[in-house]
This record gives structure tokens, sequence and C-alpha cells, in this order.
């Protein structure tokens, strides 16, 4: 068997394989049982020891994106057969859909609200990020403290006065108020994560495309963004994640057109009785764009893209 | 092609003096090194000149035109860097064929030229692979590719040869130089290396500590330094000083060391005080009629020469002979300087002092 000093030994890899195992599974049972809910009929989701095995269903998804009434056996009974496997479930609970939910609607806000305000953060903080690590800027160290400062107190200690702030421009419950607020939460973090990638990439390859004949904003847009997408990925990650799951100021500046579906899911409790099925298909449904929008930039994520293009 | 005139360039950061007022002239077609060891100016000197830095005070001509102020787009100017520069996130097509697209010149027409490029340097076989996997010299060519393709009045190199092994760079001195024959064009290195500006260059400016020491030919940089720094960088091992108390009148020959008379090439000009003589190691002779007398401390073989180092009155003095010439250490010796070789300097001002040897190079510092 060969031996190498730097590589660890199999009993080793075994060993911190495992940890890494065991730490995956206990992050990943509340996941996987929220999963495992939505899929549960009511009965089954408060049944007493818990169910691991279960006859899955649909009703949890129906449920969410549905409105019921309760209906008489007589008129249950005079109605035609049902039309799809939505209508086959709810009857079966002795009511008919009355019409959509407003789940649909409060995740399309999610998805303006969150992805908007991730590309303005990113949009943003990347010319901000440039200019810091490019240029002489005066009280450029300053700035830069300033900047930060904004998230040296949880963002929530402000609450009332953007509230009130809000409420006089008729920001309120509107999708810009929200994205323009996410943004401002955010941009403190993209401008430092970028300035930091941004200064990783040698200004001889700006250099490189002044002498070539092109303009300052051309060697930026066609020579740094490529090479910083990297640390662009990742920043909009952490900008979508934040904005994404942001709850208080959603609760707080938010009720209707514009409400955002983390405050919407809980809502849907005081709806006929703890329908955890239906909660549990919004929190496995909201989960799922972070999580496709985390794959998709893994790639950046893992690959140095700038990897033997300068030799150090 | 194109001359360049530097004059009066200037550069300031803040406090900080990069660049003192410096005046030479690179002419049209010349091989053009700015040597000098690092923080001397010699890249913020050339940065300046492709548009890189704007100078503080000065002017730089381009063909007769003013561009000290100019964007680098305007100036028509090609730059190679030390580190190569080359867009991480391109093939070497896309990369050579870059300052093309920004011309606006026709697809079909890039390729045309991109492939007469890549031919020159013998780079067909890796047009579409990715930069990032390719070794020094391909990069290099790559980089030279980049710069020669637009057909630029001037080529500005910073230290290209620097981020390549020894082995390789030899050979690629070379090529660069064979290169810059075949172009005509007016190029500008900068390298700290003064082996490599002697090797490759038409012209020299010596800088340091902001200042332009000496500017000439590789010959009369060597043999007739403007100055103690200029003797002292050029050549390996360095010119050998023996510092003197004493004085020279126009027209003397002789110079007097303590209690030796040495003959020196004809004085133009009177100086008196601290002098420092100096003589290259190829110089310095072992024969018995010498007049300084010196004992051998240590040799070193160099294959067709040997460096024979000597402790001497006058403190060490190193001279290089012939591999074959029988010496060994321990060996009383004496020893004399050929005579219209030797350099006078003024050991405060470090300036050479002017004589039959230097008249007329030393004007130019």
């Amino acid at each position: 068997m060969s031996y190498s000093v730097t590589d660890p030994s199999k009993r080793q890899k075994f060993i911190a394989g495992t940890l890494v195992i065991l730490y995956a599974l206990i992050t990943m049972v509340p996941l996987v049982w929220i999963m495992m809910t939505s899929f549960k009929t009511p009965p089954d989701s408060i049944s007493y020891p818990p169910k691991v095995f279960y006859q899955p269903s649909l009703e949890g998804y129906v449920n969410l994106f549905t409105t019921r009434t309760r209906v008489s056996a007589e008129k249950l009974a005079s109605l035609p057969p049902p039309e799809n496997f939505a209508e086959e479930i709810v009857r079966s609970r002795n009511m008919v859909i009355a019409g959509p939910s407003k789940f649909g609607g409060r995740f399309l806000n999610s998805v303006i609200i969150g992805f908007g305000s991730t590309f303005l953060s990113i949009f943003l903080g990347t010319l901000a990020a440039y200019a810091f690590s490019r240029f002489k800027i005066p009280l450029a160290d300053d700035l830069l403290f300033f900047i930060l400062s904004t998230r040296m107190m949880p963002p929530i200690a402000v609450a009332i006065p953007i509230f009130l702030m809000y409420r006089q421009l008729g920001l309120s419950d509107t999708h810009v108020g929200m994205i323009l607020l996410y943004t401002a939460v955010n941009i403190s973090l993209a401008v430092w994560l970028l300035k930091g990638f941004i200064d990783e990439i040698p200004r001889e390859y700006e250099e490189a495309a002044l002498i070539d004949g092109y303009t300052r904003f051309q060697a930026f847009y066609k020579v740094v963004l490529p090479q910083a997408a990297t640390g662009i990925a990742s920043t909009a990650i952490f900008c979508l994640i934040f904005a994404w799951n942001e709850y208080a100021f959603a609760v707080l500046l938010t009720s209707g057109t514009a409400q955002t579906a983390p405050p919407f899911i809980p809502t849907i409790i005081g709806v006929g009785g703890l329908d955890w099925p239906a909660i549990a298909a919004g929190a496995t449904l909201f989960l799922l764009p972070v999580m496709i929008f985390t794959v998709l930039l893994r790639k950046h994520l893992l690959r140095g893209i700038t990897f033997g293009a300068v030799r150090k | 092609m194109a001359e360049i005139i530097i004059k009066n360039l200037r550069k300031d950061f803040g406090d900080f003096t990069a660049v003192q007022e410096s005046s030479f002239t690179i002419e049209d077609g010349e091989f053009f090194m700015l040597l000098g060891p690092s923080g001397c100016g010699k890249t913020t000197t050339l940065r300046m000149i492709a548009g890189l830095e704007l100078p503080s005070s000065g002017e730089i001509f381009l063909d007769g035109e003013e561009i000290s102020q100019r964007p680098p787009s305007q100036r028509d100017i090609a730059f190679v860097f030390q580190m190569f520069a080359l867009y991480p996130h391109m093939n070497v097509r896309k990369n050579i064929s870059y300052p093309l697209i920004s011309q606006g010149m026709r697809r079909k027409d890039v390729k045309a030229k991109v492939a007469e490029v890549a031919n020159i340097l013998g780079i067909e076989d890796i047009l579409n692979k990715p930069v990032g996997g390719l070794s020094g010299g391909d990069r290099q060519r790559v980089a030279l590719g980049r710069a020669i393709v637009r057909d630029p009045k001037a080529f500005m190199m910073d230290e290209p040869l620097g981020a390549l092994d020894a082995e390789f760079r030899e050979h690629m001195s070379e090529e660069l130089r064979a290169l810059h024959d075949r172009m005509g064009a007016t190029t500008v290195y900068v390298t700290h290396d003064q082996l490599e500006a002697m090797q490759m260059g038409d012209k020299i400016v010596v800088m340091n500590n902001a200042v332009v020491e000496q500017f000439g030919t590789p010959r009369d940089i060597y043999d007739k330094p403007a100055s103690l720094f200029v003797a002292d960088f050029i050549g390996s091992p360095s010119m050998n000083f023996i510092s003197f108390n004493g004085s020279v009148a126009v027209g003397d020959t002789t110079v007097t060391l303590g209690n030796t008379c040495v003959t020196v090439p004809q004085q133009l000009s009177a100086h008196q005080g601290d002098l420092v003589l100096g003589v290259r190691p190829e110089h310095v002779q072992l024969r018995d009629e010498g007049g300084i007398r010196g004992k051998v401390g240590a040799l070193e073989y160099l294959g067709t020469t040997q460096i024979v180092v000597l402790d001497t009155d006058y403190g060490e003095i190193k001279a290089r002979v012939d591999a074959d010439h029988p010496v060994s250490v321990g060996d009383q010796v004496s020893l004399s300087f050929i005579a219209d070789t030797i350099s006078l300097f003024d050991k405060s001002s470090g300036a050479a002092i002017r004589s039959v040897l230097n008249d007329g190079v030393i004007a130019h510092g």
C-alpha cells in the first residue's frame, strides 16, 4: 500500500466521512419530515405515534392551492362526478372547491421581490465594489465602513421608522417598496463580498483591454464581469436567501398585493383547523426556488475560473 | 512604426516621486531597454508611454504627436504584461483577435489576420485551446500575438520574460529579438536584468531612484559608465572601485593612488577631493611588472575565464583572466590596469569625470 504524509489514512477518512454523514442526517431530518408531511393526509399528519410509512396523498397540495366549502351529504350526492383528482380528494372530506387560494399570488410576489432585490443588490453592489476596488475615492475606507455599519444592528430595529416612512411615501404593501427595502439591507453585504472578489482580479486584465482599444466600461463589462462570475454567483445566493426568507418586514409592511409567501404560509393554520399537510406543502414549494437557484449556480461557486490564467 | 520622444517626463504619486524629469529619444525601429533595479521608475515610465498612467508633467511624442494625456485606446501602442494578462475566459484565438474586434474589423479579415500571426509565432495548433492550460512559453507567444496582431506603432514590454524559467528565457529572448527585427517595430522593453538588456537592446536607459542615470548603446554604457551606479549595476562581477583622495587636472594622464602611479585616459576636467577609480575585472592584468601587489584570496572558475579575487592595499580587487592562467589561492601577484579603460568618478556626486574615454557620452546623462 502506498504511504503518503499529506493524504489522510483510510481510518481517518472513514471517521471523517461518518461524522459528515451523521451531521447531514441530523440537519436534513426536519426538511425530510416537512416534505413527508406535505404528502400525508391531515389525520396521518397528527397521528400518534407519528407515521413514517403511510399512503401518500396530494391533499396537502390541493388544500394549499384551493379554498373549500363544506356541503351537505344530499348536495354532495347531487353533484356531477368529480372532474379531476383535486375535486375527488376534496369531496371525500364532504367539501367542494370554492376557488383558488391566494398562495399562487403570494408565491409569485416572493419570486418578484426576491429576485428583483437580488438583481438590484448585485447590480449596484458590483458597480460600487468595482469603484472601491479600482479608483482612488476620497475617504474610501470611511465610506466602506459606513456601508458596513448599516448591518451593525438587526434591520428589524428600524422597523417602526421604516413603517412610518413607507406609509408616508406610499410604498407600503408594494413590490417596489419591498424590493428597495431588501436591496438596502443586502447592499452592504454585496459591496463587501464583491469588493473582495474584484480585488482578487489582476488589474492587468483591464489594462490589457484598455490597450486593446476598449473603453473603461467595456473593459469592466467584458473582462472584469466574467472574471467576477464566481463572486457574483455566491453573493447573489446570499442576497436571494435573505430576501426570500425574510419574515418580519414582510409581516409588518405587506398584507395584500405585495405579501410574500413567508407571512402567508402560517395564515393557512387559521383556515379550518390545523392543516399541517397544507402548511408543509407550502413550505416544500417555498424551498424549491432557492434550491434550484443554488444548484444552477453551484458550478460557478466551485469553479475557480481564473485558475492558471495568471502565473503568480 | 514610430519615433518616441520623452521630454521632462515626471510622475508623482502623492508625496512619492516615481519618475523625475526624464528625457530621452527612442528612434524608429529601435529595441529600447529601460533598465534599473526594482522601484526605480522604469515600469512607471513605460506605463506612461502606453497611457496606463498619466504623467504629472512633461511630454511624450509619438511620431511627432503629443500623446501624454490621451487614453491608451487612442495611442495605438501594444503592451505585453509581465504576467501576460491573457483573458482567462477566452481561448487563444479570441485572445489574439480581441484587439481587432474592438476596431470593428470584419470577421473574415480577423480570421485571416489571426492565422497570419499564429503562423509567425508558430502557435497554429493551440488556437482553439483555452489559455488556462498553456505552458509559460505558449502564453508568452499568445501575449505577443495579441500585441502584434493590430500592427501598432510601438510595443511596450514589461519584463515579459520575468515569468519564464531560466532555461526558456534565453530561447524566448532570441525569439523576441528575431520577431522585433522581422516586424521592424519600435519596442520599449523594461527589465531589471542587465544581461538581458545588454544582449537584446539597441539602446539602454539606466534608471535609479526615479532618475535617468545614463542613456546610450550597450557598449557605451558598459565601457563608459556615466555614474558609479551604472558602473556598479552593469557587468558581472561588477566594476572594481578604488577610493582615493587626490586631484586631477585638465590634461592629466596619471593619478596617484597612495604610492602608486596609475595611467588613466587623458582628463578633460579638473577635480579634487574624494575620487573613485573604476576598472572592470577583465581590464585587470596579472603580471610581474604591475605596480599594485596583492594576494590571491579566492578563485571562481567560469569555464572560459576565471575570476581571481585579490586582497590588495586598496581593498578587494577582482580580475577576470583566462581559465588556464596559472594561479592558485595564496599566491602573491602584481597587477596592472589597462590604462585607456579606466573611469574616474567624483565620490560625493557619483558622476563620472570627463576624460577622452567618455567624452560625448556622459553629456547625455
